[in-house]
């Protein structure tokens, strides 16, 4: 059998979900922020920081582990005969659906693989989120069956496959041999493993990614539309080795109010923002991890996902939409509860209205 | 032979047309997909389904024969 295929049976899944589990426990324990990980809603954030497209001093950081992963994810397909230059179903409307997943994700505080591991440090809010994902998820799932669809991707130039790939090889090269990007001094966006580190990190959830389809929508999608758990086998191996990390190096904490871990306790606005996640994600065909690996392995449409999530992180910094996390004043010990703005919380509602009317305008032919 | 025409669709859509064509054909049912994933999510599904997918490489992607 061949051993790259992860997706063929519910044991090669769970090693795959396992496997990527295991790389962000390491790049946590190597100095990424403990419980954001691998989150890929905060790296396009600090990233598109990085670039100067927004000005949040804190998190601004080129994260080699985005590169990594859609380069991986570019690799091990081309290498496996994977790789398809496709374009054209609907790219703006994609555009649209990548700024709610980022601008939902920055007000919960972390995209649904974030979710996943928040929940696996016990932050019960990450638990309360899940509610709004999965019923976001479901809303989507309302819309797939009422024969929503953004229309069929054709095969194209094989050079448009290559320009996000080519793009994001690029920002790697900017950030180890110049001085162009910003990098933040403090706050989370200082915090980072060795950038080899993270880089290889992000090659091997890119590659484990696209062999096993992980997919962190997809998995709740599948088993609310067809009764299939291939997917969420994937999650909740992940989510067992983040437990046992979590644990063993005591960072399981049961609480909804726990300074440092960059969360809030606003339920409904982390709710309603992994609801807007969940229905953009399936609208789009996937989670924010899944369009980093479909625009690896030459999804022009993903790729725009991908730009779109850039916008709505930059955005959401440029105009205070993103929420802040339950902090601990270190010279006064006074607890500063985290909040979601009111910009963000209007932000919230647009997104969720956008995808509402994305989903009822756009019908598959013949529907 | 019933044919299900899903290339170029984003997931789960291709899965979709298939347990609907699935649904309502008495015989065979053929699905065209042109990702070589949706190949293999088509193959799975058949499989699921008590059915046994036969899939070949053609000029423009892969077309998956459901018995």
């Amino acid at each position: 059998m061949d051993l790259l295929d992860f997706s063929s049976n519910k044991v090669r899944l769970a090693v795959a979900g396992a496997l990527v589990g295991v790389v962000a426990a390491v790049l946590a324990f190597f100095g990424n922020p403990a419980n954001m990980a691998f989150c890929i809603a905060c790296f396009i954030r600090d990233t598109a920081g990085a670039l100067g497209t927004h000005n949040a001093e804190a998190v601004q950081y080129a994260r080699p582990e985005i590169i990594g992963l859609v380069l991986g994810s570019f690799a091990i397909s081309v290498a496996t005969k994977e790789w398809r230059s496709m374009a054209g179903s609907s790219p703006m409307t994609r555009f649209a659906l990548g700024m709610v997943l980022a601008i939902g994700s920055l007000v919960f505080l972390g995209c649904p693989l974030r979710m996943i591991i928040r929940m696996s440090a016990g932050d019960l809010n990450a638990w309360v989120a899940l509610i709004g994902f999965v019923a976001g998820v479901g809303t989507g799932c309302i819309a797939l069956k009422k024969g929503f669809s953004l229309g069929r991707a054709q095969k194209t130039n094989a050079a448009s496959g290559v320009v996000l790939p080519a793009l994001l090889a690029g920002v790697l090269i900017l950030a180890l041999t110049t001085t162009l990007l910003k990098s933040s001094t403090s706050g989370p966006g200082s915090m980072h493993a060795p950038i080899i580190m993270s880089l290889v990190g992000g090659l091997i959830v890119g590659a484990l990614a696209q062999k096993s389809r992980m997919c962190f929508a997809g998995s709740i999608r599948d088993v609310i539309l067809m009764k299939n758990f291939d997917l969420i086998t994937i999650i909740g191996a992940f989510f067992v080795v983040m437990l046992v990390y979590n644990i063993a190096t005591g960072h399981f904490v049961v609480a909804f109010d726990t300074p440092g871990i960059i969360a809030h306790s606003e339920h409904l606005w982390n709710i309603l923002g992994m609801y807007a996640v969940g229905f953009a994600a399936v609208l789009a065909g996937g989670c924010p991890l899944r369009q980093l690996v479909l625009a690896g392995q030459g999804s022009s449409d993903s790729a725009v996902t991908v730009l779109g999530m850039f916008v709505g992180a930059a955005l959401a910094h440029n105009f205070g939409l993103a929420a802040s996390g339950t902090a601990m004043d270190a010279a006064t010990q006074t607890l500063t509860m985290g909040a979601v703005p009111m910009a963000g919380k209007v932000a919230v509602v647009i997104c969720i209205a956008v995808c509402a009317v994305i989903a009822v305008v756009n019908k598959r032919q013949g529907k | 032979m019933v044919e299900v025409d899903a290339r170029g669709l984003s997931c789960p859509e291709p899965i979709m047309l298939t347990a609907d064509a699935l649904k309502q054909a008495d015989g065979p049912v053929k699905v065209l997909v042109d990702e070589p994933h949706q190949k293999t999510n088509v193959e799975k599904f058949a499989r699921s389904q008590g059915r046994t997918p036969t899939s070949t490489e053609t000029a423009d992607g892969f077309e998956v024969v459901i018995e």
